[in-house]
């Protein structure tokens, strides 16, 4: 809960700076403060006092404090890698705040107890990302982004409105512990799993899961890549965090009833996110396709609605997948910085930068899952979450894609070691962005070698 | 303590040759690899002095929470399978003598590397840490191939890891599901051997036939059995010579060794039951191999067709699932290992003195190096089976073992002698034999790491061939105990 507090303070605090121009001090504040958000959050883990706030509106329990160190911890490593943004951009204050706000809702939606702190949660957490996703304003391509987002993201937010409305009419109340509890008692009216249905829409609308990823690959790329990281990373944390309390504690009752539903989600994520990712040439695309399979296995844990390993492997899932991101989105940003994205800008990059290349290697393996990477762990996890249910079939489904993903993982690998580079210079890489890739790799093989450090919290 | 330690040396060897700069990473690995092998030797004594002996074997907690564990230790099985790595290691660096590779640190780095995952593989007690190894192992020998591979390599190695890939993946969902079924009684999971030997035999037949093809679908293509061979010829031929030898001679143990360990004892009724099937398979992947390689006209694509005809005899021996027959894929896989590295020399030697693999050619090359010849023709007995070579031993009993199952698939699998001696034969008359087919085509003295490599091959040839008591008395005890699961 502290840590909640203390982002929306630097929120609130990155918009004065403008009016009593401490524009200058404002990143290490900032970095500042998010370390003191983490120790915060820390410190309450495993502290039963206040749980719940408001009126139970919010409920900091450990679960939720769990995913808030993830987005915490993220948003720290995001915050190195975008020290350009902020330097370069003349509205530097506005994009603080806008981002912290953005961080803040993430925050909330970690632990919501109730459907209005929900989409409040959800709304605090997109709009800001509406103007980042449109933040270089001479781009037609980041304009589009922002519009296509906006539109998209509303939409999805009227399918999560009405659903909450459709609901509440069935069982009289927002909240969403009471409302397992009048979801056992059964007799439900057909509105309510209409409702069910609709929210389900709307949270595979933010998680972009197909058939509701359109929006995607374009925002992702149209985006500066650094606010495309922060997509990729944070907010695919926070949405997952929702969608798991959401259906595992106010509608894990029901699960046969979205399950089908949702295993057909899955289904399409799987093989048309890999299959066009594999067809790709821009990398940030690719990453931007592959997003989408990494959220279809993040809702195969939901979907075996294991109570004893669901929660813990898409912890150990997100936290994973965020640092893998992390570091591609690192290198992927200064190899991208004269404007070419494709494959081919990785071309020779082992000669030009051997270290850099191998932090793009371990990354590129850990989102492709192989040993001993924390990507191949997330996977496991959920593999054995998935085996225990009636839903089998999609385990051979993803082995299958995820041959197809190793495809496109090692075509960057593939670029980097085997082809000839354009040019011979070396690529430049500021000494901040170079510690933040080594510890990110760091991260990525520790994780990867002792998965109980995450595993065993939950 | 100590197989923990074969497994760590290779691993820090390859971290000091990733550092070091400069020349002499050749020299460096060599050294590594004989010191591990000394260590190997030691452990083979100490195994034999007190086979139940725990100093050897490693046993400590990785991952607590889901029951994994680094456990790992020796049977007779794994100790021969070992003593291979560690033996053919050394003689593949030292084949490289004469090749210049550049970067050469990174080669012989990834070489050891790879040393140490396969060692993981042959030792590992613990389900988890085997797939891990198992897994491990594909990262080196796919940058080895990928980087000093020749031409088209790309495309070719990309398949070969995505065919592994795939297989490992559908063996991990097979391990998941018998993990899942330990510890029904106790409620605590486990991924110790036996437990999961105890879980798979709790399951009914339709459940054991779903584990079965999971995992056998990772060993198949590993191995390659026909009809998930199709990445191999390409591969092979693609590889390095070194990157060759590893996949064939120690690689592809891996698969059969596999189903020995991880396979047979796991799931008895399935084997009974589809256990033909799969034998089917194998032998018809040894006839079709066979006639494959007896038209082939490159000499390393010829070797690798004969490696799937080899192998298919193995696996046919092994789910046979008798003394004989286990027994016998145990022999042949070492017998199998020494000869294909042996054998990959020679074609990586014609390649480097005349420029080219081409046997029609080829010609005449025994009266110009005398020496050389002998050494090829000891070498190539050893491969199709002649009594007192090392390749007898394994085969008869393999062929008897198959027999035993069904006489039918006994017979066809016996062809493979017939047909090994006239593709095999017929390639070394049309190399060495006859006359020289062109003029440019000079043979001149073997460099002495290459004689040095040959001659060694060669002792292992006739010595085991003559005297193979020292493999049968560690492969006896150890097949019988594992037979004994099955009952």
């Amino acid at each position: 809960m502290k840590g909640l507090f203390i982002i929306s303070g630097l929120g609130i605090l990155a918009m004065l700076a403008e009016i009593f121009k401490f524009k200058r001090a404002l990143y290490p504040i900032v970095l500042i403060g998010i370390l003191a958000a983490y120790v915060a959050n820390f410190m309450e883990f495993n502290n039963n006092m206040s749980i719940e706030q408001f009126n139970n509106m919010i409920r900091f329990d450990n679960v939720a404090l769990a995913f808030s160190g993830v987005i915490i911890i993220t948003a720290f490593f995001w915050f190195i890698l975008a020290n350009d943004y902020f330097n370069s951009e003349t509205s530097l204050a506005d994009h603080f705040s806008l981002v912290l706000f953005a961080i803040t809702g993430g925050l909330m939606l970690t632990a919501f107890s109730n459907m209005t702190t929900l989409f409040l949660g959800i709304e605090i957490l997109s709009i800001p990302l509406y103007v980042l996703a449109a933040s270089k304003k001479n781009d037609v391509r980041s304009n589009e982004a922002g519009f296509k987002y906006l539109i998209m993201g509303s939409m999805a937010s009227a399918f999560l409105l009405f659903g909450i409305a459709l609901i509440y009419g069935a069982t009289g109340t927002f909240d969403i512990m009471l409302m397992r509890s009048k979801i056992a008692g059964g007799n439900m009216p057909m509105f309510f799993y209409a409702g069910v249905i609709m929210m389900l829409v709307a949270m595979c609308f933010k998680v972009s899961a197909a058939p509701f990823h359109f929006w995607a690959p374009d925002v992702y790329q149209g985006s500066p890549t650094v606010i495309t990281a922060l997509m990729s990373t944070i907010v695919k944390t926070a949405a997952f965090a929702a969608f798991m309390r959401l259906f595992l504690i106010g509608f894990g009752g029901i699960s046969e009833t979205w399950g089908m539903a949702l295993s057909v989600v899955i289904a399409l994520s799987l093989v048309i996110s890999n299959i066009t990712a594999a067809a790709q040439t821009s990398v940030k695309r690719m990453l931007a396709y592959s997003s989408i399979s990494h959220a279809a296995f993040m809702l195969m844990a939901i979907l075996a609605v294991n109570a004893k390993f669901s929660v813990p492997s898409i912890l150990y899932y997100t936290l994973a997948y965020s640092i893998g991101s992390i570091s591609s989105f690192t290198v992927l940003y200064h190899i991208s910085k004269n404007g070419d994205e494709s494959f081919e800008a990785f071309n020779g990059l082992a000669k030009r930068n051997p270290m850099v290349a191998l932090g793009m290697l371990i990354a590129m393996l850990s989102l492709a899952g192989i040993p001993v990477t924390a990507g191949f762990f997330a996977k496991y996890f959920v593999f054995t979450t998935l085996i225990a249910s009636s839903y089998k079939w999609l385990l051979i489904l993803a082995v299958l894609t995820s041959c197809v993903g190793v495809y496109y993982y090692f075509k960057v690998i593939i670029a980097m070691y085997f082809k000839k580079p354009h040019t011979e210079e070396p690529v430049a890489f500021e000494s901040s962005h170079a510690m933040l890739l080594a510890i990110t790799t760091a991260i990525t093989i520790i994780l990867g070698l002792l998965p109980d450090l995450i595993v065993k919290m939950l | 303590m100590l197989t923990g330690f074969l497994i760590l040396f290779p691993l820090i060897a390859s971290l000091i040759l990733f550092l070091v700069k400069g020349d002499g990473a050749k020299k460096m690995a060599f050294a590594f690899s004989l010191v591990e092998f000394g260590i190997s030797l030691l452990a083979y004594v100490w195994f034999r002095a007190n086979p139940a002996m725990d100093t050897l074997s490693l046993n400590c907690t990785w991952v607590e929470s889901l029951g994994i564990k680094f456990a790992v230790g020796f049977d007779g099985i794994s100790m021969l399978l070992v003593l291979l790595t560690t033996f053919l290691v050394p003689l593949i660096i030292l084949s490289s003598f004469q090749t210049t590779y550049d970067k050469p640190n990174t080669f012989y780095g990834l070489v050891l590397l790879m040393q140490s995952a396969l060692v993981g593989v042959f030792v590992a007690n613990d389900g988890f840490l085997f797939y891990v190894f198992w897994e491990l192992a594909l990262i080196p020998i796919y940058f080895i191939c990928l980087l000093w591979g020749g031409e088209n390599r790309a495309k070719i190695t990309f398949k070969f890891f995505v065919y592994t890939l795939f297989g490992s993946l559908f063996m991990l969902i097979g391990l998941i599901f018998l993990y899942n079924h330990t510890g029904l009684d106790t409620g605590i999971k486990s991924w110790a051997i036996n437990d999961l030997y105890a879980a798979g035999r709790s399951l009914t037949e339709a459940q054991q036939t779903f584990v079965f093809w999971t995992i056998f679908v990772a060993f198949a293509i590993k191995m390659p059995i026909f009809p998930l061979h199709t990445w191999q010829p390409d591969t092979y031929v693609t590889a390095p010579t070194q990157g060759t030898m590893l996949l064939s001679g120690i690689m592809l143990k891996m698969g059969t060794f596999g189903v020995i360990k991880w396979l047979l004892p796991v799931v008895p009724l399935a084997l009974e039951k589809w256990g033909g099937v799969a034998i089917g398979f194998a032998v018809v992947g040894i006839i079709y191999a066979s006639c494959i390689a007896i038209v082939q006209k490159d000499y390393k694509r010829l070797i690798a067709y004969s490696s799937i005809a080899h192998v298919g005899l193995i696996a046919a021996g092994i789910l046979s699932a008798n003394q004989q027959g286990v027994q016998g894929a145990v022999i042949q896989m070492l017998s199998h290992g020494i000869n294909v590295v042996g054998l990959f020399l020679i074609a990586d030697i014609l390649m480097r003195h005349t420029g080219t693999r081409d046997i029609t050619k080829l010609g005449g090359i025994r009266s110009m190096n005398g020496q050389f010849g002998v050494l090829f023709l000891i070498i190539l007995l050893g491969s199709v089976a002649l009594p007192l070579t090392n390749g007898f031993v394994g085969e008869f009993l393999l062929i008897n073992g198959v027999f035993q199952f069904n006489a039918w698939m006994g017979a066809f699998a016996a062809l493979t002698i017939i047909l090994g001696a006239v593709y095999m034969l017929r390639s070394y008359q049309a190399i060495m034999l006859g006359e020289k087919k062109s003029n440019e085509v000079t043979f001149g003295a073997l460099a002495d790491t290459d004689k040095a490599v040959l001659i060694i091959v060669c002792i292992a040839v006739i010595a085991f061939g003559v005297y193979p008591k020292p493999l049968n008395d560690l492969a006896e005890p150890a097949v019988k105990a594992l037979l004994m699961n099955l009952k």
